[in-house]
């Protein structure tokens, strides 16, 4: 479970970046650019805080897992659920 | 954990400053060219890693306490937003960019060539936040290698 | 046991349907409408920022609130981590 909510974070970080190209655009960079249109560089930025707050998210995720791996002796998801009987 | 072979510490010494100083490029010129704070944070916090696969924990743990790392990331964190004051009190409103425009720290304008003396506020708070994401990433995987390793030597039973 | 299967399948096909209807009617690859914030951004960078790294001058100066957020989140996360391990190091 925690594989796929990984998949889906990398795969929603990628459409983002997607959404703001123009057709035949570099970079938005002066720094020795070829001149030309640019893309939009505010998509890119707000990336960046998403992949951050993945990261985090994940972190917290694994230690969890650790504890409840310590505790009850097993990952196993049927013998985990003690808590609703 | 344990430590690994002989020929595996050495080639991790040879390579570690190699990546260090690297990492610590893309954080310096982050205003230039793609990069900045998050991002060469991250790879200084893999190549930090690195050593502590190759060494051990027990080693690694003598030589670096998390009470350093902590007080670390938090001159990070106040850093920032130190800066992001000081453009309260020099300028105009929070987080101004109150550098640009003097000749003599950081505030030149630029015009397409790589100048170093441009950007404004901005190298420092690439800095800053470097600092910040290098301390932290490297706690998180310190603190979970050595609490997994010690499991192994005195392990608690679970119930089934 | 049969009431939850059907509510499941029924609430996942009504996500499905606003996926794929979402994806019908958004724009082309690569062909934009007006974008007014993007172009005043490029056009300025240089004079009022003083960087040549558009994404740079987005994240540090234009949208500074929301990278001290995310030194916010990342703050929380570690200190999470480390309470959740303290009390097997006292052991």
């Amino acid at each position: 479970m925690i594989i796929g909510i990984t998949l889906i974070e990398s795969g929603v970080n990628l459409f983002l970046i997607t959404l703001g190209y123009r057709k035949g655009s570099v970079a938005p960079i002066y720094t020795s650019s070829s001149g030309g249109i640019m893309a939009l560089p505010v998509p890119q930025a707000l990336t960046l805080t998403s992949i951050v707050i993945g990261v985090a998210v994940l972190a917290l995720m694994l230690s969890l897992v650790i504890h409840i791996y310590r505790h009850y002796g097993t990952l196993d998801v049927r013998h985990v659920r003690r808590l609703r009987e | 954990m344990t430590e690994m072979s002989r020929i595996v510490r050495t080639i991790t010494s040879i390579a570690f400053p190699f990546s260090m100083i690297f990492g610590l490029y893309i954080i310096a010129h982050g205003h230039l060219t793609p990069g900045g704070g998050f991002q060469g944070g991250a790879v200084v916090a893999s190549a930090c890693a690195m050593i502590l696969v190759a060494f051990g924990s027990k080693w690694t743990l003598k030589k670096i306490k998390e009470q350093q790392l902590s007080v670390l990331e938090s001159v990070g964190a106040i850093c920032f937003i130190a800066l992001a004051f000081f453009g309260l009190i020099f300028g105009i409103a929070f987080f101004n960019n109150f550098l640009v425009g003097n000749e003599f720290l950081f505030g030149v304008i630029p015009k397409g060539l790589s100048n170093i003396n441009t950007g404004g506020v901005l190298p420092l708070m690439n800095f800053a936040v470097g600092m910040k994401v290098v301390a932290g990433l490297f706690v998180i995987v310190l603190v979970m290698a050595y609490a997994t390793s010690e499991y192994k030597q005195n392990p608690r039973g679970g119930h089934k | 046991m049969n009431k939850r299967t059907i509510a499941a399948v029924l609430f996942f096909s009504i996500v499905c349907l606003l996926f794929v209807f979402t994806a019908l009617i958004m724009h082309p690859f690569g062909v934009l409408d007006e974008s007014e914030m993007d172009d005043y951004i490029i056009d300025n960078t240089q004079g009022e920022a003083g960087a040549d790294n558009g994404v740079t001058s987005v994240v540090f100066d234009y949208r500074g609130f929301d990278t001290l957020g995310e030194a916010t989140v990342l703050f929380t996360a570690v200190a999470g981590v480390i309470v959740i391990f303290r009390r097997l190091k006292h052991d």
